[in-house]
């Protein structure tokens, strides 16, 4: 029923939850709008003026998530202030004394210790609260009723919001100030993490209950004990809230317990307290101050006002997971008894990723993340948010799969949770935010330990006066050079801190010097070479007509540095199918030049001067060469290409040319010529499901390999465009590629009228993207942990050193990281990623990303602050790299395994004691059996008939180097319906979940996974409908297959348009639309993206596979 | 004597041919006793303006081993239509077409006056000439410029339907891709990697067409030209591409750093030309021109490496065997020789720059092919561009002079047998009852394979009578020898040229004086020279000249008239007069010795020596010394330092040289500008006359000889001093006193002095 939360401001959910809407409408109409806000604010002000801005936006918010109504009623005892404000009372008493405790401490009010504690439980609370409804009760009372309290969520959520943007207005400096404060007082921080992880783990455990199927009984049971335990005033303040979700399914039990809970909460902090009274204490109080909160804690907490404002950052989080937690848990609880009568399970009463998305969005979409805090966990990768960089790297750069690290290895071989790291080194990012600065160094470089070699950074602990510094990586004292020195301030901080990124961001750029590049030589400026096939197939469908046509005038646009007026890259040209066809565009040329190289068993470059070229100066050569080339061809009966020399002699070029680069390559055939890298073909779909399916992953030959080996020392990045007729191995062909940080794009089937718009957008946006050169990437952690694994598109020599010939801003690494030692609580664990590049003007620069998460001696801490959609990327990135291996049969149920080790050790360890025949799910991992499932289902792990094994190659290696939000869409695509929501609104359609059950027939859909775009029209759409957008008159006359809309004159049509468009500029691939009509043959397509159903190829639909993994975990528990 | 001279002249104009002997010795025995072999140097294209080609095809003898042609000395019975060979006395009937033939009614091949005749043969497809340039592109900006344009120059004197083709080399050796617009198109092969010709057929794209007949046509036999299309092509059609393409053509743009050589793929350019032509065009007439401005100095068939601080190989590094890319440089072009001439093409070569350019190694690929040999100090010279020009002369006829793919097949009668050849030829193996044993030159064969040649190409053939002894030959029995030459000719049409001689017999013991007397002393002195150069190839220097002093000795004994053990008895009959001098200057030449001569050097001479006519021949071995004087009209005077007077205006062609030299007094008029005056009028026309003579022989002279204009004193005069015999020495001086030109700076021994050796040891019953 977590659906249902999400439901209630969303119609579809309307339908079983009809009675609540009017519950919901009111209370979310009434609260966000009018009264929450104003007088929650006017609390605060009251206390803290400053923080005013950030109350009114956790009010606003508050108000929806909240719903309003049973805020009202809840708060009504609570705190006279407003409904809003009890909605948030109800929030904040879990989380937002949570939140406010981080953040109030940072604040100054409480002081450093409490503040770091605070702020963290806050989050937690805030989940906390819905979960707590089940949880709570269970594992820590305290704790858990925070969580329960959670319910408030949504206040809390509000509270929260604003209290991150005070933090981050208030000033990087107080968060930055305790960031700083953690590493010199390392107990508070530790103070706080336990603060955290207390209220955490109730959040979580509640949520799990929540996410839990059985819950109705559990959760009714426990929310009740819970509540009645915890603050009932409270209590119901938060239900409401979560009601409206629950109410859909047994309003009675859960949610209002929930809610209930998260009454309590605010009274449970201080219950707590006995338990962790510290932390508990500031928690509370901050939630006191914090929210809404301010009514009803306002008076318990005085100092709350800041606090609550530094809270609401942390909040937002859990607002999130609470509300859905709540709903769940209640209907889960339901769930179990209905599988047990009807045998079957609502599909609606599980958890539903659209739902937690909505909640996150609307949590936590409009606060910035500060990221001062250590370990916090930021929003959810569906969400907008801005980042603040207050010393640890923006989540666009770093994502972990636990921002809380179980602190001894036995712990985390206990949890099974995968501790990685998902990094994104050149991330773009939104024009809001500004790009690391560039910190030079002068002659000397950048400042390092001396025994680790780690960079500078805001961890690092100066000491002595200032006169050394302690490595915070592995504690090895070292001088401060003199022209580095500065004195230290009372806190034992420099004075300069905040005038240098590299003392107070998280992400920052030094200047290399002369020492950081190849062979003691300052680079050249890279270079882009474009090699086209121009064998039969390429110029029967038109490819190098259409190719060059559009490089002449790509070429303006290639990437350039900073304010640059021209681009510093120089380009070349190579046309080949079984030989070479080199070019000399010298710009003294009146024609450019041919040189065939047929030699291609042992290939070179035959010029030099004049092949790569300035493109302002060579102009005019260019163009006529472009010109030229189809013609050129045009007769051409060549159909056998060669692959590997091609690379070879762009490697050569490069290597002639003493610069890195990159090279672009237009292939269409699998080459067969006779040539080193020579491939034969060896598709074989018998192999499937056996033994050596996985040699269909596998490279053909080991050339590819030592090739790709060589282009990764010469810095010479490839990216490969592919246009196979048949059968191209994409498995080999990807080889180099993917070894040097390239891309791979597949166009099976290219026609110039169908595929032209996908292929130019693609080429556009990967010639004009922002490439670092000749990179290498260390990831350094602080003792105790180390980094063990690496996936993604690079190419290892040794085991420490991640060797990138080109490097873009879609590129991720996934690092795992593994204990080597016990990890400490106080010092948290840090990591610093350094990427070693070349940039576009052949600049050799250091890029710097730190990271710093906690460390818990408590799983339920764990737990709390996990982040699904990372997990998911490693796991999948993990099983697609070990079908190289092992039969896909073996590696599917590795992934089942895991998955149930990791849920089953939450239900020993930390969920509440309930029935063995309820499934109790983490709140943060709630969608984890959902998603896994739909990677279980992929077409690697799973190919269906139509699948051939270049898809599956090509996806696998797609796969690899994708970052947390594609794989995210990827694997549970987005559905959007188009004619719901009122055509004037001008936001994205709320989703629906990606199951047939979703789809009514009167409606049109949108369907993408950042690879894939249909559009699917119901057979009972209105004539209206149909018109407007295909310009037909009915349903009959669309065109199955239709990949371009129509350009009409109308509201819908523009609106559908500027979706797509819009959908289209998020992913980093062009999506080709594919329109396709119900009951048509096209629609077996569409339906493989509905993950949530049964597969034709096998895959079990999303409650089947929640039983399975249900049963699975009950025998781990047995 | 007189009419033995006129008989070798006759014989000469008509028949292209010198015998050393014109009278043979009868027995195996005698013939070795006359030391000189029994051998002739034969012209087999000497221009016959006088002789049209008759428009059939030759009557060939029936016996397979045989195949002799019809020609005058067959008996022939013209009642029965019934002919007998006259080497194999095979009786052969007349082919139809002779049905009306009578003592009146004679073929051609019949009449005495055709013991030489040219038959031209309509079969067979023509195949148009070939003309593939290899440019070297590691040349000087001026040079290449000038190089270029002579290039240029030089698609105006092709003929038009000929076929060309372009690769230029340096670092890379790129094929010009002729046939397109716009873009212009090569192939580009590394410099260091040795090819096989298959491999470079496929990356040329050669061994299948690449593009499948399209155009539906039936197979034609026009094939090889499409499939070649690409890089050679008629220089009608590309005429303005090439001269746009050469125009263009830049510098080897890979850089040379300070105190290297450029990284010049000569090795590898060749051996790319040479799979180019032999995958499209075998067995078809074709030169592949070589111009190149140094040495090879990577991949296979490189001479030097390409650091300048080590000089290239001297003959004193190749006497310490210290060169040491020779035996692998050498080993390829010869491989590479080898191949072209199967194929029937000629590799030529044009080597102009201050150092050595690897002539050496590469010597036998103009050597056995027959092609040309041009060594100069720059392209951008007279010498070069003139020399190439003269290439594309056209005879009376306005035909190209050159020929190509010649075949040479040489039979005998049977006292006679063949030892083998010397010339711009490689033998094809033919093995047969005519064939000796004993090799002399390149033996072992009745049949070489001459693949370019021209009018004055000149081989040397070498024969060795078997007649035993006790088997006399009936009195007035005459030898015969038969050369047939197949050919293709410049207008493309295949040519057979046949040539039949024959000579009288003599016993040695009854008639010595009658051989003696048709005893061809130049002849005999240019075919002793060739097997002395060939032997030096071989052998080391001392030793060739230790045999052909022996040589000399045993002649002179033999045909000398002398007292034994008395030198001033000494005697030789006027047929043998000239030849110890001959010898004497032979001894001198560049051909045999090596000193001041760079190995580059020594093998262009050889290469021309090898090849030329008798006439040239002989004054590479003893030059032409001309004086111009108030005494009288120009004559020829000794090669001697005594020729050197103050007054005398000497002209010196040495074949590679033309020297002038004006005399103490002449320069010293010429200094004080006697010849601007006008009453010195004849002055003038006296300096003037010298040149004019020189101006003619540099027209027809081929290559371009070094043109030097000195005077005494002049650093240039060494030239002539080096030349002269060096009768006056700064050790005898003063013992010849009075008049008497200029004394040389040398310890070689003079004529004099060689001349009363030969007198001591000719006449000692010692040796």
């Amino acid at each position: 029923m977590n659906v249902n939360q999400s439901a209630p401001p969303v119609p579809p959910f309307g339908q079983p939850q009809p009675i609540y809407p009017g519950y919901h409408q009111s209370s979310y109409g009434g609260q966000p709008g009018s009264t929450a806000p104003p007088t929650p604010y006017g609390a605060y002000n009251g206390p803290v003026p400053g923080y005013q801005q950030t109350p009114p936006q956790g009010m606003s918010r508050a108000p929806p998530s909240s719903g309003a109504p049973p805020a009202s009623t809840a708060q009504a005892p609570c705190g006279p202030a407003t409904y809003g404000q009890f909605g948030q009372g109800d929030v904040q008493n879990g989380p937002s004394s949570t939140v406010q405790v981080q953040r109030l401490p940072g604040s100054q009010p409480f002081g450093s210790p409490l503040a770091p504690v605070v702020s963290q439980p806050a989050v937690l609370q805030s989940y906390g609260p819905p979960p707590t409804s089940a949880q709570v009760t269970t594992q820590l009372a305290g704790m858990q009723i925070s969580g329960a309290v959670a319910p408030a969520p949504p206040t809390s959520g509000m509270g929260y919001g604003p209290p991150t943007s005070l933090a981050s207005a208030s000033g990087s400096f107080p968060n930055s100030g305790l960031y700083g404060s953690y590493p010199q007082g390392q107990a508070p921080p530790i103070g706080q993490a336990q603060g955290y992880l207390g209220v955490q783990t109730p959040q979580r455990s509640a949520p799990s209950q929540a996410s839990s199927f059985t819950p109705p009984a559990s959760g009714g049971p426990r929310m009740p004990s819970v509540t009645g335990p915890l603050l009932p005033g409270q209590g119901f303040g938060g239900p409401p809230v979560s009601q409206p979700n629950h109410v859909s399914s047994p309003s009675p039990q859960a949610l209002p317990p929930g809610t209930q809970m998260t009454g309590p909460p605010g009274p449970p902090p201080p219950m707590h307290s006995p338990q962790q009274p510290g932390y508990q204490l500031q928690q509370n109080g901050s939630f006191g101050p914090a929210r809404g909160p301010q009514p009803n804690y306002g008076s318990p907490y005085p100092g709350a006002a800041t606090f609550g404002s530094q809270p609401g950052p942390p909040q937002p989080l859990p607002p999130k997971r609470l509300d859905p937690d709540a709903i769940p848990s209640p209907q889960l609880n339901e769930l179990p008894p209905q599988q047990k009568t009807r045998h079957r399970i609502d599909p609606d009463a599980i958890p539903s990723p659209i739902q937690v998305i909505e909640d996150d969005r609307n949590n936590r979409g409009t606060e910035p993340f500060v990221t001062g805090v250590r370990g916090q966990v930021p929003p959810l990768v569906t969400t907008n948010f801005l980042v603040k960089d207050q010393g640890n790297a923006s989540p666009r750069y770093i994502r972990c799969t636990s921002y809380n690290i179980p602190c001894t290895s036995d712990m985390a071989k206990q949890a099974q949770v995968p501790l990685a790291a998902v990094i994104k080194p050149l991330a773009r990012l939104p024009p809001e935010e500004a790009s690391p600065y560039v910190v030079d160094h002068g002659e000397s470089g950048p400042l390092r330990c001396n025994r680790c070699k780690a960079y500078m950074c805001p961890f690092m602990q100066f000491i002595e006066g200032g006169r050394r510094f302690q490595c915070c990586f592995c504690s090895c004292i070292n001088d401060v050079p003199p022209q580095y020195f500065q004195h230290l301030d009372h806190t034992g901080k420099r004075v300069d801190a905040y005038d240098r990124p590299e003392l107070s961001l998280g992400s920052y750029e030094f200047l290399a010097t002369v020492d950081y590049c190849k062979n003691n030589k300052f680079p050249s400026p890279p270079a882009f070479i474009f090699m086209i096939d121009v064998s039969y197939n390429a110029i029967r469908t038109g490819l190098v007509r259409l190719l060059c046509e559009e490089l002449k005038s790509l070429l303006d646009f290639l990437p350039r540095e900073g304010g640059a007026e021209e681009s510093a890259i120089r380009v070349g040209f190579v046309t080949y199918n079984k030989v070479l066809h080199f070019y000399n565009v010298k710009s003294s040329l009146a024609q450019p030049q041919m040189m065939v190289v047929s030699d291609v068993a042992d290939m070179f470059v035959p010029l030099l001067d004049g092949f790569l070229v300035n493109v302002i100066e060579s102009r005019a050569v260019i163009t006529s060469l472009l010109d030229q080339i189809p013609e050129m061809f045009a007769d051409t009966r060549e159909t056998e290409t060669v692959f590997a020399p091609v690379i070879q002699a762009g490697m050569e070029a490069l290597k002639a040319a003493e610069c890195a680069g990159k090279l672009f390559l237009f292939h269409t055939s699998l080459p067969m010529a006779e040539a080193p890298g020579k491939l034969k073909n060896r598709d074989d779909r018998k192999l499937i499901n056996t033994d050596k399916e996985k040699t269909l992953f596998q490279p053909q030959t080991g050339a590819y390999q030592t090739l790709a080996k060589e282009c990764v020392a010469q810095g010479c990045c490839v990216d490969l465009f592919l246009f196979p007729n048949q059968y191209v191995d994409v498995a080999t062909l990807s080889v180099v590629p993917q070894l040097t940080g390239g891309s791979v794009y597949k166009y099976a089937c290219f026609q110039v009228e169908n595929d032209q718009e996908r292929f130019l957008s693609d080429l556009r946006r990967d010639v004009q993207k922002v490439v670092g050169f000749d990179a290498v990437m260390r990831v350094r952690t602080s003792t105790g942990i180390r980094a063990v694994d690496f996936f993604g598109a690079f190419y290892m020599s040794n085991t420490t050193d991640v060797e990138l010939a080109g490097l873009d801003g879609d590129k991720t690494v996934t690092v795992e990281f593994k204990h080597d030692d016990r990890l400490n609580e106080e010092s948290g664990a840090l990591l610093q990623c350094a990427l070693l590049y070349t940039s576009c003007a052949g600049q050799r620069r250091l890029r710097i990303h730190n990271l710093a998460l906690n460390c818990c001696t408590q799983l339920a801490d764990m737990y709390r602050n996990c982040e699904t959609d990372t997990l998911i990327n490693y796991m999948a990135k993990f099983a697609y790299r070990a079908v190289l291996n092992s039969p896909v049969k073996a590696v599917r149920d590795t992934l089942i395994t895991q998955c149930a080790q990791i849920l089953a050790c939450y239900r020993k360890n930390c969920a509440s004691p309930s029935s063995a025949g309820q499934l109790i799910l983490p709140e943060c991992m709630k969608l984890l059996p959902v998603y896994l499932n739909c990677v279980l289902k992929s077409d690697v792990l799973q190919p269906g008939a139509e699948v051939t094994t270049d898809d599956r190659a090509y996806v696998r290696q797609l796969v690899t180097s994708m970052d947390v939000a594609e794989t995210n869409v990827f694997f549970y695509p987005r559905l959007l319906p188009l004619t719901k929501s009122p055509i004037e609104s001008t936001t994205e359609p709320p989703a629906v979940r990606a199951s047939e059950e979703r789809l009514s027939n009167g409606d049109v859909y949108l369907l993408e996974n950042g690879l894939n775009l249909f559009l699917w029209v119901g057979a009972s759409v209105q004539q209206g409908v149909v018109q407007s957008l295909f310009s037909v008159s009915s349903f009959s006359q669309i065109t199955s297959g239709l990949s371009v809309l129509p350009i009409l004159d109308n509201p819908l049509s523009k609106k559908v348009r500027d979706l797509i468009d819009s959908l289209r500029a998020q992913r980093s691939r062009y999506m080709k639309l594919i329109v396709v009509k119900q009951e048509d043959k096209l629609e077996m397509l569409f339906k493989h993206f509905l993950v949530e159903d049964k597969s034709l190829s096998g895959g079990a639909s999303y409650v089947d596979f929640l039983c399975h993994m249900h049963k699975e975990i009950r025998q781990l528990l047995s | 004597m007189a009419t033995y001279l006129e008989f070798i002249q006759q014989n000469e104009e008509r028949d292209g041919v010198r015998f050393s002997w014109n009278v043979w010795p009868s027995s195996r025995l005698e013939a070795t006793r006359m030391v000189v072999p029994l051998a002739c140097l034969l012209t087999p294209l000497k221009e016959r303006p006088d002789l049209p080609p008759v428009q059939y095809e030759p009557v060939l003898c029936s016996r397979p081993t045989c195949k002799a042609v019809l020609n005058p000395l067959c008996q022939v019975d013209y009642r029965a239509k019934l002919w007998a060979c006259n080497f194999c006395f095979q009786r052969n009937q007349f082919p139809p077409a002779y049905g009306g033939i009578s003592e009146v009614n004679q073929p051609a091949e019949l009449m005495p006056q055709f013991s030489t005749i040219e038959y031209m043969i309509q079969r067979g497809a023509q195949s148009p000439l070939i003309f593939l340039y290899v440019v070297d592109t590691c040349l000087e900006e001026d040079d290449l410029q000038a190089l270029k344009e002579s290039l240029q120059m030089s698609l105006s004197l092709l003929p038009p339907d000929a076929l060309v083709g372009l690769i230029t080399f340096g670092r890379m050796v790129q094929v010009h891709e002729l046939s397109c617009e716009g873009i212009s198109k090569s192939y580009v092969f590394r410099g260091t990697k040795d090819l096989t010709a298959k491999q470079i057929q496929d990356m040329l794209g050669l061994t299948k067409p690449a593009m499948p007949m399209q155009q539906a046509r039936p197979p034609q036999p026009q094939e090889h030209p499409l499939v070649s299309s690409r890089f050679l092509q008629p220089i009608h059609k590309i005429d303005m591409n090439l001269t746009d393409l050469l125009g263009e053509l830049q510098r080897d743009p890979w850089p040379v750093t300070q105190g290297k050589r450029p990284l010049r793929s000569t090795g590898v350019a060749l051996s790319i030309a040479v799979g180019l032509l032999e995958g499209t065009f075998p067995n078809t007439g074709a030169r592949i021109m070589l111009f190149t401005g140094g040495p090879p100095t990577q991949g296979p068939g490189m001479v030097v490496g390409d650091e300048l601080k080590i000089p290239i190989r001297s003959w004193h590094d190749i006497e310490k065997d210290n060169a040491r890319f020779m035996k692998k440089a050498t080993k390829h072009y010869e491989m590479l020789a080898n191949r072209t001439a199967t194929n029937g093409h000629c590799i030529d070569i044009y080597a102009c720059a201050l150092d050595q350019t690897g002539l050496l190694e590469m010597k036998c690929c103009a050597n056995l092919t027959g092609g040309h040999m041009v060594m100069g100090d720059s392209f951008n010279t007279s010498l070069f561009k003139q020399t190439f020009q003269r290439i594309f002369s056209k005879d009376f006829n306005g035909d190209f002079r050159m020929a190509f793919g010649a075949t040479l097949e040489v039979k005998t009668s049977r006292e006679l047998k063949i030892a083998g050849a010397i010339g711009p030829c490689v033998s094809l193996n033919v093995k047969g009852p005519c064939v000796s044993e004993n090799e002399l030159g390149v033996g072992g064969t009745s049949q070489w394979k001459i693949c370019g040649l021209d009018p004055t190409s000149t081989l040397g053939i070498y024969f060795e009578v078997v007649n035993q002894h006790n088997s006399p030959i009936p009195q007035g029995g005459r030898g015969a020898i038969q050369f047939v030459t197949q050919y293709q000719h410049s207008s493309t049409q295949r040519r057979i040229r046949v040539t039949t001689i024959a000579r009288n017999w003599a016993d040695a013991q009854s008639q010595l004086r009658h051989i003696e007397a048709a005893f061809d002393q130049e002849a005999a002195a240019v075919l002793m020279a060739r097997l002395g150069v060939f032997r030096a190839e071989s052998e080391e220097g001392p030793d060739v000249l230790r045999w052909l002093d022996r040589q000399l000795i045993r002649l002179c004994q033999k045909f000398g008239q002398y007292n034994k053990e008395d030198p001033t008895s000494f005697r030789l009959s006027d047929s043998f007069s000239l030849y110890p001098q001959f010898m004497f200057h032979l001894r001198r030449s560049p051909f045999l010795q090596v000193f001041n001569n760079s190995p580059d050097e020594s093998s262009y001479y050889r290469h021309h020596f090898a090849r030329q006519d008798l006439t040239q021949s002989l004054i590479m071995i003893q030059p032409i010394l001309y004086s111009y004087s108030f005494q009288g009209p120009p004559e020829p005077v000794l090669l001697d330092s005594s020729s050197i007077l103050a007054d005398r205006i000497l002209l010196m062609d040495t074949f590679f040289q033309i020297v002038i030299y004006l005399g103490e007094t002449i320069a010293q008029w010429r200094k004080a500008g006697y010849q601007d005056m006008a009453e010195y009028k004849n002055f003038k026309h006296l300096l003037q006359a010298p040149l004019d003579d020189a101006q003619e022989i540099l027209q027809a002279r081929f290559p371009m000889p070094r043109y030097i204009n000195t005077e005494h004193g002049g650093s240039q005069a060494r030239f002539l001093l080096s030349k002269v015999n060096p009768s006056q020495t700064h050790n005898n001086l003063y013992a010849w006193g009075q008049e008497t030109g200029a004394p040389i700076l040398t310890d070689d021994v003079s004529l004099q002095v060689f001349m009363d050796h030969l007198k001591k040891l000719a006449v000692s019953s010692a040796c």
